[in-house]
């Protein structure tokens, strides 16, 4: 137990990282006491159990069994012949897919062709995905939509993807000074880029005139912070900052942002008491900046390594990893199986996803050829490795990079 | 909403109208880009921004940190140019919370997109940034800002500002930004050659270690880091010990 913060109840080393009011209440240090309260009860009914339980005490663990329950119930739905409203069931195919591949948990053959014949109606005749069958393509949903064929992995699932008019899409949806909108006449933010960026990376389409500009347009979503903001002025945000960052490692341009600037506000979005990440400076913890944030310290550990190798950690990410875990572990879990935000929160398949992509960074250290694995709790809670630049599996992005490479690049019109 | 707009020029619809709507539709989503965005369109074909900034005041009123909100009134500002009150207004925001990270950076939006941070203002900007700081060392939001403010500067040549983080660690304060903002100017002065090197790189150093060690344990790895790196570049052959 001695890696548990929590547990170290002797010293009451965890209590003294409670938020400095410094005699001074404003709402921002109210909700910050409120949500540290909450958060506290779990930490002590943890501490105490595993004093009093001693030896017998099970190690903590990951509710497999229910998450799966949870997962298996939302794929059911989605295989289901009725028309959901959702407006975005390609996003509810990635999130479990992903959930199930970080589980290790097999998808049976007949749901891999239902799912891949589902997407396949989501594509738009001029190219990219829509939320739904007969909606509107957009960026987001596309992105949605490439990552669940590629966990799928089977030729018919690659093979729903129309690349060339996937091209032609992206294209469409590109501005003259490098950003992207997210769907014809939409909003245009850095999320933008980066599903472009991702989609276009994993299906080889990728050409220079495609992303000319729009490095240095990320770049300028950088902040004073260090983080990125959606759009040039806009505050430092997890997942901004995720997009923003990924977007340019995966176009080869990861220097060009200050990394010192995003590595110091990143790492400050751990939360001292909590162990999980917050999205921006001053606001609360939330389960799924463990992968925007957290997921963003294995992109910064690949820039960095092109300089100073040698002082970078050969076994750890710059974060506190069993921090994160602990308060995945012992907050985020829900009862009745799925993750969430923090506690008092709805379960979701978003949380789920986000909240285990994050778990799996925690686990997984590999830098270079090194790996160095960090379980916390019970060894079976280890999931499978995500990639941190696509979050899909690395067996997944591994064997769809290798399916795409072998067909031509299409040609701009 | 796309098709909507398209339908609303067909139909050559009431755009007051349509902002009405669109008013309804953020009061009860204030968290859905697309209304955000419909709205943005609907002011941009009216041309009338007379509203946007009460409006959006008062949504912030009730969720000070709502991201679209911010977005949508940084480009009802950029647009129409709406800068006279904004400064202002986010100063009534920190009075009323300090801590709100949201307000701080619309103030250093609203400066890069006015005045621009001449000599003059980022000497008006760091006092005032300073006051914030002293009535709440261990609030992140004002260092980011004045750290923000004195990007283009010169940390240890600012007048000043080593004596005003100096006097708050002597007053026994150990906030982690407290803290970083010194090693921060001390590893510019590694940099630039200036003070006996030797010396402070120690300082940093062991502002470093006491970070990892025991104001900021939770950011080990990364102070540890941090402290390696200065070691390697500055250090002479026998180096400064540092944790690892
Ligand atoms: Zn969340």
């Amino acid at each position: 137990m001695e890696r548990f913060r929590c547990c170290h109840s002797h010293d009451f080393a965890i209590e003294k990282e409670r938020y400095k009011e410094e005699g001074l209440e404003t709402q921002t240090s109210e909700d910050q006491k409120n949500v540290e309260e909450s958060i506290s009860h779990y930490f002590k009914y943890f501490a105490v159990r595993s004093h009093a339980e001693k030896e017998s005490f099970d190690l903590p663990s990951l509710k497999r069994d229910q998450h799966l329950l949870f997962l298996k119930k939302g794929l059911q739905h989605l295989s289901n012949s009725y028309e959901c409203l959702d407006a975005s069931r390609s996003w509810l195919c990635y999130w479990i897919l992903h959930s199930l591949e970080l589980l290790d948990e097999h998808v049976s053959n007949d749901e891999i062709t239902l799912i891949s014949q589902f997407l396949k109606r989501c594509q738009c005749s001029s190219g990219g995905f829509g939320g739904g069958p007969g909606q509107y393509a957009h960026l987001a949903t596309t992105y949605a939509a490439v990552n669940a064929l590629c966990i799928l992995g089977t030729e018919d699932a690659f093979k729903v993807i129309n690349r060339e008019k996937l091209y032609s899409f992206l294209m469409r949806m590109k501005n003259g000074d490098g950003s992207f909108r997210m769907h014809e006449g939409g909003e245009v933010d850095v999320r933008g880029a980066y599903c472009a960026a991702s989609v276009a990376r994993l299906t080889n389409i990728v050409t220079p005139e495609l992303f000319d500009c729009t490095p240095e347009w990320i770049t300028s979503c950088q902040t004073y912070e260090g983080g990125f903001g959606g759009y040039p002025g806009l505050e430092a945000h997890g997942g901004y900052s995720f997009c923003g960052l990924a977007a340019l490692v995966i176009l080869g341009h990861g220097k060009l942002c200050n990394v010192e600037k995003l590595l110091r506000w990143t790492v400050n979005r751990q939360m001292r008491y909590e162990g999980g990440f917050q999205g921006r400076t001053n606001k609360l913890v939330d389960g799924c900046y463990s992968f925007w944030q957290g997921g963003a310290l294995p992109l910064i550990h690949m820039v960095l390594a092109q300089e100073h190798n040698d002082n970078l950690s050969s076994e750890k990410w710059m974060f506190d990893q069993d921090a994160l875990q602990e308060y995945l572990l012992l907050c985020c879990q829900y009862a009745g199986g799925g993750l969430i935000d923090k506690p008092g929160k709805a379960r979701d398949y978003y949380h789920t996803c986000y909240c285990l992509s994050g778990l799996a960074i925690a686990q997984h250290f590999a830098g270079g050829k090194i790996a160095h694995l960090n379980v916390l709790g019970d060894p079976r809670n280890e999931l499978k490795p995500t990639h941190p630049v696509f979050n899909i599996g690395i067996e997944a992005a591994t064997h769809a990079t290798l399916y795409f490479e072998k067909l031509p690049v299409p040609s701009s019109p | 909403m796309h098709y909507r707009r398209i339908l609303l020029k067909e139909l050559k619809k009431d755009l007051k109208e349509e902002l009405k709507y669109i008013t309804d539709m953020i009061l009860s989503h204030p968290k859905n880009y697309q209304v955000w965005h419909h709205r943005q369109v609907i002011v941009d074909w009216l041309r009338d921004p007379a509203n946007e900034l009460e409006f959006t005041a008062k949504i912030l009123k009730k969720d000070a940190k709502n991201y679209h909100c911010w977005q949508y009134r940084q480009w009802v500002l950029r647009e129409f140019g709406l800068w006279d009150q904004e400064l202002a207004y986010i100063d009534t925001l920190l009075k009323e919370d300090l801590r709100n990270n949201s307000a701080w950076n619309q103030r250093y939006f609203v400066v890069s997109n006015t005045t621009g941070f001449t000599e003059q203002v980022v000497n008006q900007e760091v006092e005032y940034t300073q006051e914030f700081i002293k009535k709440a060392p261990n609030n992140e939001s004002a260092w980011n800002y004045l750290k923000g403010v004195l990007m283009d500067f010169e940390l240890h040549k600012y007048p000043g500002l080593l004596d005003f983080c100096q006097q708050l660690y002597d007053e026994r304060y150990r906030s982690p930004y407290l803290i970083a903002c010194m090693i921060d100017t001390y590893e510019e002065m590694l940099e630039q050659n200036c003070g006996e090197q030797r010396e402070v790189l120690e300082k940093a150093v062991s502002l470093c270690r006491s970070l990892a060690e025991e104001y900021d344990t939770i950011r080990s790895e990364y102070w540890n880091f941090l402290s390696r790196i200065l070691s390697s570049k500055y250090g002479s052959e026998n180096a400064v010990q540092t944790s690892s």
